[in-house]
């Protein structure tokens, strides 16, 4: 047991942290820093530095372009890539569809799909919840039949808060293939879509902070060639899980956080608050949270250390993650105190910037908040993690 | 950064466990000690190389680490058990190791490894509340040695003790770091009055006076006037040792609480089948891996040499100790229901001596304040200049 990270650990961590400032353009970082919005060539900019460096696929293995590191390497690439004001690596392509492919695509889509993944070429949108299917995916109602001559499949129905649909060119979707199985998650298949298919429309999703990254998505009779059907035929639940599994594991958020409290910390200053005694309590009580945390990720990575659940530590981290996320943009609010009150849409674009009626430290501090109240709902809501949670633990003590 | 255990680590945590599961009996977990039962327990700790367990070869012992410490600790918390071991061994032993001559430690050590002597810290002053460092407790130079008086409050087992590691004050000023003295004391001197009281977790602690003690000049643990360090260090090992135990407890609870709901039959259902239920049993589960993590964390800290860390996620993990320990210990009496308050169950045994692990060294408010004070962690340490976490 050691508390430092190995000499090895910590000459990677130097070669991350040197690498994302030598090459995160300026205006990305202080987009992210301040909570702006990032546009879809931000992202595309910086993925494409991470894959010149071959970083972009952490999740991947070394065959497909993965970089091969270990729990830990990852566990310090995230951190250090998030601290040092880098986007998230958010394309659903990555982090979602590339792992599914690679496990159980044919070779024609693994070579058809995965190099405009890394290049960044083509971006994912997933298609998963619909208005009658969210915690409750197994309730998919989207249809796939197929058309007699078996080689397209027609697509009908409604999917709905898919992110940066507006921004991909393709889709992989969870439909219903067999409506008459004995169980809900029976029946379903993964199928990859063109956006650009005829009878496919997307209608954006005006959200509660302005954003509009989320959209509902129509289908139409729209025809899939059979050939962008996913492993086997009725079996896509599986698959989904596999990708849901891999959306989990980084979704504690860890190095956001220690970013966004040290932002609360200089916006204390700033207001005014460094010596109010009521927030540096709150304060001390996020770092004993944030240590808790951490200590506890990487504590699961370690050897004989696994709970006696392991298959919902991933759950648990999330749980945690989210919950302490949300709580710090609660106290970053509180400290903006009354100028947490004028609000521009506008301002919140780089360019606009100098229109902001605030300080441009806080524009975007009342339109993080609201949009971190996602985090507790993506990903499997914290309310089904729980349960998830529960009935492993009433079953393992 | 690593948390792994090795084999000799699963080997110590089983055989300790296999004894806890022998001296312990479940039924029994919490009971108040006989004083025979309390020494036999404790010869029956010695022979199994527990009592010596952090201190050298030279002086009877195994030369173990924080992080034994924490595996050993983590099991007598499952079991309510251990007696004066944090008290004696870990925090007693932490002083002496730290601040005593090597004679001085030849002559007490090897006793307190054989289990044929008990040592306490007198840490305290009465009135002080957290604040060790107000001390008022006075020791002045008399003829060949020292003249103790003062009076120190909840000395943990204080009437066990054959030795007491009084922290006294030879100069400055009434809080001051300097000036800290630690004088170890016969606790049959002349001068010594110890008043001994059950604790609310069945355990046994003293307020202790010293009225004129005199102290031979050897008994002057190291230099004089230069013990605050020392003592911060042997309270923080007491403290890691408790947030261990801690983990040990709740673990404990939680195997209770998930039988109870998996056994317990309403509304024509199993407990266990109630959703509101549920959510509280991942809560709860949540929460003692979160601690197993502090606790892990506060023992490697204590391993280094980085005092402003140890001193950080030292008190991190006692607030968290606190924290996650009441709640958790409440919802398992709630879960419990009328049960859980009667004193035949065994949940509430746990959940008193988690309140007592909670007030003891430093309740969750002492040590946020403590956090507070500190630097702040910066966002973005340099391992290259600054000691910090990621420092190799």
């Amino acid at each position: 047991m050691k508390l430092q990270f190995s000499s090895a650990d910590e000459a990677f961590r130097q070669e991350v942290r040197a690498f994302v400032q030598d090459k995160l353009p300026a205006d990305i970082k202080k987009k992210v820093e301040l909570g702006l919005r990032l546009e879809h060539a931000d992202y595309v900019t910086w993925f494409r530095i991470l894959e010149a460096r071959g970083w972009l696929t952490p999740g991947w293995p070394t065959a497909h372009g993965g970089p091969g590191w270990n729990p830990v390497q990852r566990y310090i690439f995230d951190e250090e890539t998030l601290l040092g004001g880098a986007p998230r690596i958010i394309a659903s392509g990555i982090q979602m569809l590339g792992p599914v492919l690679i496990a159980f695509g044919t070779e024609a889509q693994k070579a058809k799909y995965l190099p405009d993944i890394r290049a960044s070429n083509t971006w994912w949108a997933q298609g998963f919840s619909e208005p009658g299917a969210g915690s409750d995916l197994a309730a998919v109602r989207t249809t796939a039949v197929l058309e007699p001559d078996g080689k397209h499949f027609v697509v009908n129905g409604h999917k709905v808060w898919t992110s940066y649909a507006q921004w991909c060119s393709m889709m992989f979707a969870l439909v219903r293939t067999d409506p008459t199985a004995a169980k809900p998650q029976e029946g379903i298949s993964f199928l990859l879509i063109d956006m650009a298919s005829p009878g496919l429309t997307l209608r954006p999703i005006r959200m509660l902070e302005g954003g509009t990254d989320l959209n509902e998505c129509f289908l139409d009779n729209v025809r899939v060639p059979v050939e962008n059907l996913v492993g086997e035929l009725h079996k896509g639940w599986s698959y989904g899980k596999y990708l849901l599994g891999h959306e989990r594991t980084g979704i504690a958020g860890i190095g956001s956080c220690k970013q966004q409290l040290a932002r609360t910390r200089r916006l204390a200053q700033q207001q005014g608050l460094g010596d109010d005694a009521l927030l540096q309590a709150r304060l001390a009580q996020f770092e004993v949270e944030l240590m808790a945390l951490e200590f506890t990720a990487l504590r699961l990575l370690s050897a004989h250390q696994q709970s006696r659940m392991p298959a919902v530590e991933a759950s648990m981290l999330k749980v945690r993650g989210t919950e302490l996320r949300q709580a710090i943009y609660e106290a970053l609010v509180d400290i903006a105190g009354p100028d947490a009150v004028p609000f521009s849409q506008e301002a919140q674009f780089l360019e606009q910037l100098d229109q902001a009626a605030v300080d441009d430290t806080l524009v975007a501090l009342a339109a993080n908040y609201l949009d971190a109240r996602k985090v507790t709902i993506y990903g499997g809501t914290n309310e089904v993690q729980r349960n998830l949670i529960g009935r492993a633990a009433l079953a393992a003590f | 950064m690593d948390f792994s255990l090795d084999d000799d680590h699963i080997a110590l945590r089983d055989a300790v466990q296999r004894f806890c599961d022998g001296e312990y009996p479940a039924a029994q977990r919490g009971n108040p000690e006989t004083p025979a039962q309390a020494h036999q327990r404790w010869q029956a700790m010695a022979e199994l190389g527990l009592l010596g367990l952090p201190f050298g070869a030279e002086c009877g012992g195994s030369a173990q680490g924080p992080v034994e410490v924490m595996l050993v600790a983590q099991e007598l918390g499952r079991s309510l058990g251990g007696g004066a071991f944090v008290s004696s061994t870990v925090m007693a032993g932490q002083l002496l190791t730290r601040l005593g001559t090597a004679a001085q430690q030849q002559r007490w050590l090897p006793s307190l490894a054989n289990g044929a002597l008990q040592a306490a810290v007198a840490l305290y002053d009465e009135g002080a509340r957290y604040d060790w460092q107000r001390t008022r407790t006075q020791a002045r130079r008399h003829a060949q040695g020292w003249l103790l008086n003062g009076r120190k409050s909840l000395v943990l087992h204080g009437d066990s003790a054959g030795l007491l590691l009084v922290v006294a004050r030879n100069a400055g000023a009434e809080a001051s770091r300097d000036g800290l003295t630690v004088l170890a004391v016969d606790a049959n001197a002349p001068g010594v009055q110890v008043r001994s009281f059950d604790t609310l977790d069945g355990r046994r602690a003293a307020h202790i006076e010293f009225a004129d003690v005199a102290v031979d000049a050897d008994r002057a643990l190291g230099t004089p006037g230069t013990a605050a360090d020392a003592v911060q260090a042997a309270l923080d090992a007491a403290i890691a040792a408790l947030c261990a135990e801690a983990a040990g407890a709740v673990e404990a609870l939680l195997v209770h609480t998930a039988e109870h709901l998996r056994t317990r039959t309403q509304f024509g259902a199993p407990l266990a089948k109630f959703q509101v239920l549920q959510h509280r049993v991942a809560d709860m589960a949540i929460g003692l891996e979160q601690l197993k993590s502090m606790a892990c964390a506060a023992a490697m800290a204590l391993a280094g040499d980085d005092t402003a860390q140890r001193r950080r996620i030292v008190s991190a993990a006692k607030v968290f100790a606190c924290q996650q320990g009441r709640q958790i210990g409440l919802w398992a009496i709630q879960m419990h229901g009328a049960m859980g308050m009667t004193d035949e169950c065994r949940v509430g045994h746990f959940v008193k001596r988690l309140m007592v692990i909670g007030q003891l060294f430093g309740d969750s408010a002492w040590h946020l304040q403590q956090l507070a004070h500190h630097e702040p962690v910066k966002p973005r340490p340099n391992p290259s200049s600054a000691p910090s976490l990621h420092a190799n």
